[in-house]
């Protein structure tokens, strides 16, 4: 499933403060530690791994809020 | 006007004074003496100060350059120095190979430092540990390297930053930088130039840097005054606010224990200089009277 897909790139690159248990889809992942940096690394690592690339109107802090609104970004562009 | 024939204006009147390489300049006396009495004016503005004064040289520890993420968003940008360690032999291939006009630099190898990319940067690992609880405010200036050659006269790759630098809470940094933006606008616009406040963001490199830039635009942690030179408006100064991460990355705490937040506002002192030529003309001594008493300039 996308979601945990998603969730397992997250605890990878996003260097947050907490474990994967922490994090439900709609934890907010900026309350719980993830930099500007770690969102580009985050990005980056999704592109890869779902083989899409976020359109400029989507490179934003909101894009990456949550597990769910990145799984529901990847759903749009595969979609 | 154009910019390149401002460049050529400031070239034909002698304040710049062009090298061998784009974004490289000499400056005439004249121009130093801008430079100069305009640093005299922020001094005068922000006097009486208890804010400490640290002098940096234009170069700092490649170790505590590695830590500042900059290799990560800024690749383009850096500045590396490399030195030649070798032998006999060695010294005979370069000097064999810089002769022949070809590649000699594969001889060098990286030294310990880095060329400072921010006047702020080399603070940031000498204030390791717990601030005092009402933070600190460092006073900073020195040169700065970006390798982007380029033939407009804003665009040096070597050039001097003026910065004031607060690290301690975030509401310490965050106010500090507020009331920074505010105070240089003002001094600016005693200057005569008709000068804006924009959300800016860092020029981040590639693709990934697209997102960081628009992170720190919804973020609101830059703003830039920027002049316009005709149709074009460049920015003079800037303020910034790091949230915590330069607190995280060297391990400054504030009095609380929590990571400490920091903040700067700086002047790019040659663009200051080149905004006063642009709109007042090439000759100081012809500028209008209250530009010049800002200045200190003799009546």
């Amino acid at each position: 499933m996308i979601l945990d897909e998603v969730r397992a790139l997250v605890v990878q690159h996003g260097r947050l403060m907490v474990g994967a248990a922490a994090i439900a889809p709609e934890t907010d992942l900026y309350e719980v530690g993830l930099t500007s940096l770690a969102t580009v690394h985050l990005m980056l690592a999704l592109e890869e791994h779902f083989g899409v690339e976020f359109p400029d109107r989507m490179l934003g802090r909101r894009t990456f809020e949550s597990v769910r609104a990145i799984t529901e970004a990847i759903d749009a562009l595969r979609a | 006007m154009s910019l390149v024939a401002f460049r050529e204006a400031l070239v034909g009147a002698g304040l710049l004074v062009p090298t061998a390489e784009r974004g490289v300049f000499a400056r005439s006396g004249v121009f130093e003496g801008v430079v100069v009495a305009f640093e005299r004016a922020i001094q005068e503005m922000d006097s009486p100060s208890s804010a400490e004064q640290l002098h940096f040289p234009p170069v700092f520890a490649r170790a505590d350059y590695c830590c500042l993420n900059h290799a990560h968003h800024f690749p383009d940008l850096m500045g590396s120095v490399h030195t030649f360690t070798g032998g006999g032999p060695e010294h005979a291939a370069l000097v064999r190979q810089l002769e022949a006009g070809e590649d000699w630099s594969r001889g060098l190898a990286a030294s310990g430092v880095m060329l400072v990319p921010a006047a702020c940067y080399p603070l940031y690992p000498t204030a390791r540990g717990t601030l005092p609880p009402e933070g600190r405010t460092v006073d900073i200036a020195g040169w700065v390297f970006r390798r982007e050659p380029s033939d407009d006269p804003h665009r040096m790759q070597a050039f001097r930053q003026r910065e004031r630098v607060r690290l301690g809470t975030a509401e310490q940094a965050l106010s500090f930088r507020d009331a920074g933006v505010e105070r240089y606008a003002g001094l600016l616009r005693a200057l005569g130039l008709p000068v804006e406040k924009v959300v800016a963001n860092d020029p981040f490199f590639g693709r990934g840097g697209r997102l960081a830039a628009a992170t720190q635009r919804e973020q609101e942690l830059k703003f830039e005054l920027v002049v316009p030179f005709g149709e074009r408006v460049v920015a003079v100064a800037s303020a910034n606010y790091h949230l915590d991460t330069f607190g995280v990355a060297f391990g400054i705490r504030s009095a609380s224990g929590a990571s400490a937040h920091t903040a700067c506002h700086g002047f790019g002192l040659e663009r200051v200089a080149l905004a006063l030529f642009w709109h007042h003309g090439l000759d100081p001594a012809a500028w209008p009277e209250r530009v010049r008493g800002v200045l200190g300039f003799e009546a």
